[in-house]
């Protein structure tokens, strides 16, 4: 029941720039799908109950949501290939409805797999490298990465192979598969975090001692939901060899002491901020000094096997700054300003990385169609080396684009509507799915994005309002990140209604912040009315280019809690 | 007493699709479902709800509030439930609403 | 209650003693955590002694008296409760080599990492024996031969078998 082959042969013979499975790699996903093929054949036959199925059914990424299952595909620190890609394209038209949805956690969902179907869904991923190993259950989720790695102008050194170490290492582990909650990790390379690590289980950023050697800086404890919590760092520096050893110390301390009793209190960021820090450390300490470390002496062939296949493709000798894009630019506006607000420097003179918007206007965030994907997957070919990422804000980037391309980059995008330049403005919008997907869900969250996005579909206006992050969550879980939005919006009930609170103040990067409530919630219809009153007053007060988040923080949250309180006065019920 | 009429929802196992007990059995129609007026009647759907669970056909049943609209349908009265009979507000052409429900 | 052991259903050779129950002269006994000290001094260094241990014992509590215990059992009360699994390796860390019984309500599924974990046995209840065969057990036991991740029990990591294939 596979898909042919042809369509897994890459086009162009690139060279691979990311990890590539061996045959022990190849062995182990195709274990994982016979095994979840037993075990929905024993759910049907009710061998296996559905409590007892459901950690195994999660720990294969697939949920039960509001109108159908939803299956989570793994894309290990974001990155894909254009076959990849392709492969997610035919697998949402056979098993799906012809669209997914990239996710804050740099993974695609399919909304309308069917149970029975998976097993196949997952024969197909396994073609091409893929699965949906432990995208949900009470485990190890996937290791996410800044998704500029490898081409960022600011990185110490690529996360990404640290990323594929830590992706095998937490795969099936027999003892950290039943851990009182989910477990999640970021890591960046970079000054900046474009990763969020504070706001993971366990944050590694890539660090240099004294003596210039690569170690890893160490902060658990982060987390959103319910009890937000920015993550602490339990240590300064653990050499490169040690890692392993001082993660498996924190996963079998969180193991042995995270709370069982309270499904909300089941976090490490709870046992970190119920016995302090200073506890915690101590007791990794004591464990990673108990432990056989030979047994995780990171194997320095190991490692630059792994290494070597993230190695940078081989670029052009190119100039810094290319003519024919500034002739481009000067004679198309439109372009212009894609290149202005879509494109980031990169690294290798020449090159640029371009930020694939899935925020059209008036359009739900982070979905993509089988039709998108494909040509997402060709231009990835024709002008990126057959690589793409998937970024936390829910958008698709490509790292390897010439300038000398960045024309007919965009007239390819544009042709597919993927040309909305607006990465990182008002209406980049991060929603999760919200109550019209998800099950967990208390109120809807994509229709508020539509909203503000068409409130602010004026181009020029969001270009002068400049980068501001929006993030909404359909329920307390913040799967959108809310709390680290400078704008966050946080959908609950409310008297049998849907209901609004928003927040302001997050922040995702290494200032992280958690935003801070504006005032009770408000209706639908009012939201993009009281974000306008904000951006207003924003517009009204920064100095020069100063971004909203930087003018909040000048000017304090009680400002912006009087432009609503003028408003109200005014008449507006809010 | 029941403070409003309730119907039974489930999820098919092996398609996940939102079912409603009905008369002679799960369908994926909510206007076929069976409406209990009394406690005693919630109770017996519960009760097949739960022996159709045990029996591996559907997961996650439960009761929910309805009212009954001009032609007899039931109509749930909480908001959730309103999506779960139609499918997601932002794709019309999706889930039950697209043929018709 | 069903014992599995190399995948298949076997008969037991220790006793669970009640509480209640008077230590016997012979025979492999397993003694709740409670009792443990008393049937140690009761019956001095036999290795017929074994107890049944919560999950959340802390590991020192016990190590002196490893070398005297033919057997550890710890209890599971939840299938989705994994602290039992890093407690074996605790114990398995602090020289226990003697009999290690994972107890509760797990599953087939669950069968790979309790041998991951050091584990020798798995115990059930009779109900999750009759839904999840001896087929199924087996089935298991044969899952995971290689895992990720080094220094569990198995019959070797994957960097062992990459460093095997590469020579």
């Amino acid at each position: 029941m596979t898909i042919p082959d042809t369509h897994v042969a890459s086009r162009h013979n690139h060279p691979a720039t990311t990890y590539r499975y061996d045959q022990f790699d190849h062995a182990f996903v195709r274990e994982r799908v016979a095994e979840f093929r037993e075990q929905v054949a024993r759910r049907l036959s009710g061998a296996l109950t559905e409590d007892e199925f459901r950690p195994f059914r999660l720990m294969n990424g697939l949920y039960l949501q509001l109108h159908a299952y939803m299956l989570r595909v793994a894309i290990p620190y974001g990155t894909l290939t254009a076959d990849q890609m392709r492969r997610l394209a035919e697998i949402a038209d056979r098993w799906d409805k012809g669209y997914g949805h990239f996710t804050t956690r740099q993974n695609l969902q399919y909304n309308w797999p069917k149970l029975i179907d998976t097993p196949d869904i997952l024969e197909a991923l396994a073609d091409v490298e893929m699965h949906a190993i432990q995208t949900s259950g009470n485990c190890i989720r996937n290791v996410t990465a800044d998704h500029f790695a490898g081409v960022a102008a600011d990185e110490i050194e690529d996360p990404r192979p640290t990323a594929e170490f830590l992706r095998q290492w937490s795969s099936a582990h027999p003892e950290f598969s039943f851990l009182p909650r989910k477990f999640k990790i970021a890591i960046t390379g970079a000054t900046l975090d474009r990763a969020a690590i504070l706001a993971h289980d366990i944050g590694l950023r890539l660090v240099k001692n004294d003596t210039g050697d690569i170690g890893y800086c160490v902060t658990v404890g982060g987390g959103l939901g319910r009890s937000p919590f920015i993550g602490k760092v339990i240590c300064e520096y653990v050499p490169r060899a040690s890692l392993l050893a001082y993660l498996e110390a924190i996963m079998r301390v969180y193991n042995r002491y995270g709370r069982r009793d309270n499904k909300y209190k089941a976090r490490i960021k709870i046992l970190v901020h119920e016995k302090g820090i200073e506890t915690i450390r101590a007791a990794v300490e004591k464990e990673f000094a108990a432990m056989d470390q030979t047994a995780f002496l990171q194997d320095p062939q190991e490692f630059d096997r792994v290494a070597a296949s993230f190695a940078p493709p081989p670029y052009e000798t190119l100039p810094a700054k290319s003519l024919q894009l500034a002739k481009d630019r000067q004679e198309i506006p439109a372009f212009d300003h894609f290149v202005s607000v879509n494109v980031s420097p990169h690294k290798t003179a020449g090159y640029a990385i371009v930020t694939v918007s899935l925020k059209p206007i008036s359009g739900i965030p982070g979905d993509a169609t089988s039709h998108q994907m494909r040509v997402l997957a060709d231009a990835s070919e024709r002008f990126g080396f057959g690589e793409l990422r998937v970024s936390h804000e829910q958008n698709i980037i490509l790292p390897h684009v010439k300038q000398d391309d960045l024309f007919a980059l965009w007239q390819m995008l544009d042709a597919a509507d993927l040309a909305t330049a607006n990465a990182g403005l008002v209406s980049d919008i991060i929603s999760c799915p919200g109550l019209d997907y998800c099950s967990l869900a208390t109120a809807r969250s994509i229709p508020i994005a539509q909203a503000i996005s068409q409130r602010f579909s004026d181009m020029a206006r969001q270009r002068r309002i400049g980068k501001l992050g929006i993030k909404i969550s359909g329920c307390i879980n913040a799967c959108g990140h809310h709390h680290i939005g400078a704008i966050g919006v946080l959908g609950l009930e409310k008297k049998g209604q849907e209901s609004y609170q928003i927040t302001l103040g997050g922040d995702p990067g290494f200032s992280a912040s958690i935003g801070e409530i504006l005032g009770p919630g408000v209706s639908a219809d009012q939201v993009p009315d009281v974000i306008e009153h904000l951006v207003d007053f924003y517009l009204a007060e920064r100095h020069e280019t100063e971004a909203f988040i930087d003018t909040w923080r000048r000017l304090g949250h009680a400002r912006f809690k009087d432009v609503l309180r003028r408003e109200g006065e005014d008449g507006a019920d809010i | 007493m029941l403070k409003h009429p309730q119907i039974l929802l489930a999820s098919n196992l092996k398609d996940g699709e939102v079912m409603f007990l009905g008369a002679t059995g799960w369908e994926r129609d909510y206007r076929l479902a069976r409406v209990a007026h009394t406690a005693q009647e919630a109770k017996a759907l519960e009760e097949i709800g739960q022996k159709d669970y045990a029996a591996n056909e559907v997961v996650d049943v439960y009761l929910t509030d309805v009212a009954l609209t001009a032609t007899g349908a039931p109509a749930p009265l909480h908001y959730r439930e309103k999506m779960r009979i139609k499918g997601p507000s932002v794709r019309l052409d999706l889930g039950k609403q697209a043929s018709g429900a | 209650m069903a014992l599995i052991s190399n995948g298949q259903f076997v008969s037991d050779s220790w006793r669970r003693l009640a509480d209640e129950e008077a230590l016997p002269q012979s025979g492999k006994i397993i003694v709740s955590q409670e009792r443990l000290a008393h049937a140690l001094a009761a019956h001095g260094a036999h290795s017929d002694i074994g107890v049944i241990i919560h999950n959340t014992t802390e590991i020192d509590t016990l190590a002196p008296v490893l070398p005297q215990l033919g057997l550890i059992a710890i209890s599971f009360p939840a299938f989705a409760d994994g602290r039992g699994f890093s407690l074996a390796r605790l114990i398995r860390r602090a020289g226990f080599s003697g009999e290690l019984r994972a107890s509760g309500r797990l599953l087939a599924d669950q069968y790979a990492h309790a041998l991951g974990c050091g584990f020798d046995t798995v115990e059930i209840p009779d109900d999750i024996a009759q839904r999840q065969d001896e087929s199924q057990w087996r089935a298991a036991s044969k899952t995971h031969q290689r895992t990720y991740q080094r220094g569990y029990v198995s019959s070797g990591s994957i960097l062992d078998a990459r460093r095997k294939a590469a020579q």
